[in-house]
């Protein structure tokens, strides 16, 4: 177990290295900060200056040497429009993106569970036909359609729920203003989560439900609802895991558009206008942070699922 | 029972028994032929302006007319055009990537499979949609841009997928028997594992497209992707993020949202018929 854990800490060393070099590619890619200065009233010697400043005079792998030292010790670079650095902006914006994105991804497993493991059980039932449909239409819905409905409806229709922001402007905090705020963006995300988790769970219970282990169980005659509860669930568990495993990208880069629609202040919120003003530095900070908890997020779930599942190939 | 029915036609007796994908498909082509023939079937040109502005739907406009005049149904109609070009393009790049580098990393393996499925590895490290929305911020907003970003950016889920399937039928015997026979390795690569993972890959095209079509209406709606005059089902939703079109004139913005979910419901249904059709330990 523990060669298995170093092994796949060694294989993603590399991934981490190509990370950090696409990031940085990118970053050359999309312009140089000299093209924000030039102007009539900058000559082209001022720029060489400027450029032997910031060190653009160098080729661009020593370049990438010297911002990657910079990354080592912590720095991310400065935001072009705020000047402040982007590690402070991060850690100032993760907070409201992580309690949204945990209470969207706990909110569609509440749904989710159920839901799948009855559609499971009750295979081709009327009522599996309904949860499968249903799940398929919530994945279809585009997040940010369903947000402007649920908007139209609850916050100008019916006056019930505040569209816009965190905290009511102007009040001091307050629990419930809180969780009235959040109400509908959670909504928007759980829902477009849960339409895939639950065909999710449903095939993964399916397959247990089949394995042969339960059909003794079932043979046995202890009855079905000790079948799924004591074999069935804890069995499934090892897919869920995996299933949680690969939502983890979502808690940062999920809530892009959703935030954008509500003005949720968070990472996704400062990155869309990051990316409208064209504050690279910033752009690549969020990227790059996100790329790693990716990484890790992978890293955590393979082992996990080493450590549930033994009957896995160690390789 | 007919013992000796063939593939195709199994095939396709499997997916008629998912009825609510049949119907699903019925819609689709029907909108496909709707958008194939928009130049005859849209009742006015979708960039020609009228009198009327922001009019909600009357008879001469059965869908009203936009803050500048133009007929709604007219722009929807070209912009589902548009929509459904962009979703089909940037699946067939993506599936193109997806599948040359998966049938050679899965085949040669070795230090070329490490080096792409590294390189795999890496892209889907980033988030999806901040490649995409970072993308779209370098290059010029716009259709092909649009279409080539989606393209390049949503294919590393078809590399891993047909890896793993190359993986096995490598091992299986008749691609064994074929590289004793001394095939040359194009014709193996192409003209036996190939034509053995196309169910998988069309199943998966069919969750690409849907995807690509969530996409290009998500950048649209944002104003980085289809950019005006050119109508999409996301840019015409973009007018909703006013206040008063939002509150006052749904007519601007319901259609083409319901579109969008009319459109990617269909494509996923299909693509679940056609799991069960092709799945080989299906009951019947």
């Amino acid at each position: 177990m523990s060669r298995y854990i170093i092994k796949r800490l060694l294989s993603a060393i590399p991934v981490l290295i190509g990370i950090t070099m696409i990031d940085y590619l990118i970053m050359s890619l999309a312009g140089n900060p000299l093209e924000m200065m030039v102007g009539p009233r900058i000559s082209q010697a001022a720029l060489d200056i400027r450029a032997i400043q910031l060190g653009l005079d160098q080729p661009i792998y020593i370049q990438y040497f010297v911002w990657l030292n910079q990354l080592l010790h912590g720095n991310l670079g400065y935001s072009i429009s705020s000047y402040q650095s982007v590690s402070t902006m991060i850690l100032d914006h993760i907070a409201p993106t992580l309690l949204l994105m945990v209470s969207s991804l706990l909110l569609s497993y509440v749904i989710a569970l159920p839901c799948g493991i009855y559609s499971a059980v009750k295979q081709y039932s009327k009522m599996d036909y309904a949860i499968v449909t249903t799940s398929f239409v919530a994945s279809s819905i585009p997040s940010f359609f369903l947000a402007l409905l649920l908007i139209y409806v609850f916050s100008i229709k019916l006056g019930w729920l505040p569209s816009n922001g965190m905290v009511t402007l102007g009040t001091s905090f307050h629990l419930l203003d809180l969780v009235q705020h959040m109400v509908l963006p959670v909504l928007v995300l759980a829902l477009s989560f849960a339409g895939s988790n639950i065909r999710y769970i449903r095939s993964a219970m399916l397959e247990i439900l089949q394995a042969d282990y339960l059909r003794l169980a079932k043979a046995k005659g202890i009855g079905m609802k000790k079948v799924i509860l004591k074999h069935g669930l804890k069995n499934a568990l090892v897919p869920i895991v995996s299933l949680i495993g690969t939502q983890i990208p979502l808690l940062f880069g999920g809530a892009v558009i959703v935030e954008q629609v509500f003005s949720w202040p968070g990472l996704g919120l400062m990155t869309m206008s990051a990316i409208i003003s064209r504050d690279y530095p910033v752009i690549m900070g969020v990227c790059l942070l996100s790329a790693i908890v990716v990484l890790i997020g992978n890293l955590v779930t393979d082992i996990l699922y080493a450590w549930i599942n033994p009957t896995i190939e160690l390789r | 029972m007919n013992t000796h029915e063939s593939m195709s036609h199994m095939i396709v007796r499997r997916f008629i028994k998912h009825r609510l994908a049949v119907v699903f498909t019925i819609i689709f082509l029907v909108l496909s032929l709707i958008a194939l023939l928009a130049p005859w079937i849209a009742p006015y040109d979708p960039n020609a302006i009228s009198a009327s502005f922001s009019a909600p739907p009357t008879n001469l406009h059965w869908l009203g007319t936009d803050q500048i005049g133009r007929d709604v149904l007219s722009r929807l109609i070209y912009g589902m055009r548009i929509s459904l070009l962009v979703g089909i393009c940037a699946t067939l790049i993506s599936i193109t990537i997806g599948v040359i580098l998966g049938l050679v990393a899965g085949y040669f393996g070795g230090i070329i499979d490490s080096i792409i499925m590294r390189f795999t590895d890496m892209v889907m490290s980033f988030p999806y949609i901040l490649l995409v929305l970072v993308a779209a911020a370098i290059f010029e907003p716009g259709l092909v841009s649009i279409i080539l970003i989606l393209g390049f950016v949503d294919w590393p889920g078809i590399t891993r997928m047909v890896r793993g399937n190359v993986l096995s039928l490598r091992e299986s015997d008749f691609v064994k028997s074929a590289r004793i026979a001394g095939l040359p390795r194009h014709q193996i690569l192409f003209g036996e594992i190939l034509p053995n993972t196309v169910a998988p890959i069309l199943i998966y095209a069919t969750n690409v497209l849907a995807m690509s079509m969530l996409d290009e209406a998500a950048l649209s709606f944002l104003g980085m992707g289809v950019t005006q005059p050119t109508a999409s089902l996301g840019n015409m939703l973009n007018a909703a993020q006013s206040m008063n079109v939002l509150t006052d004139k749904p007519w601007l913005w319901i259609p083409a949202g319901s579109l969008i979910i009319i459109l990617v419901v269909s494509i996923n249904f299909i693509g679940d018929a056609l799991r069960d059709a092709f799945d080989p330990n299906s009951a019947q």
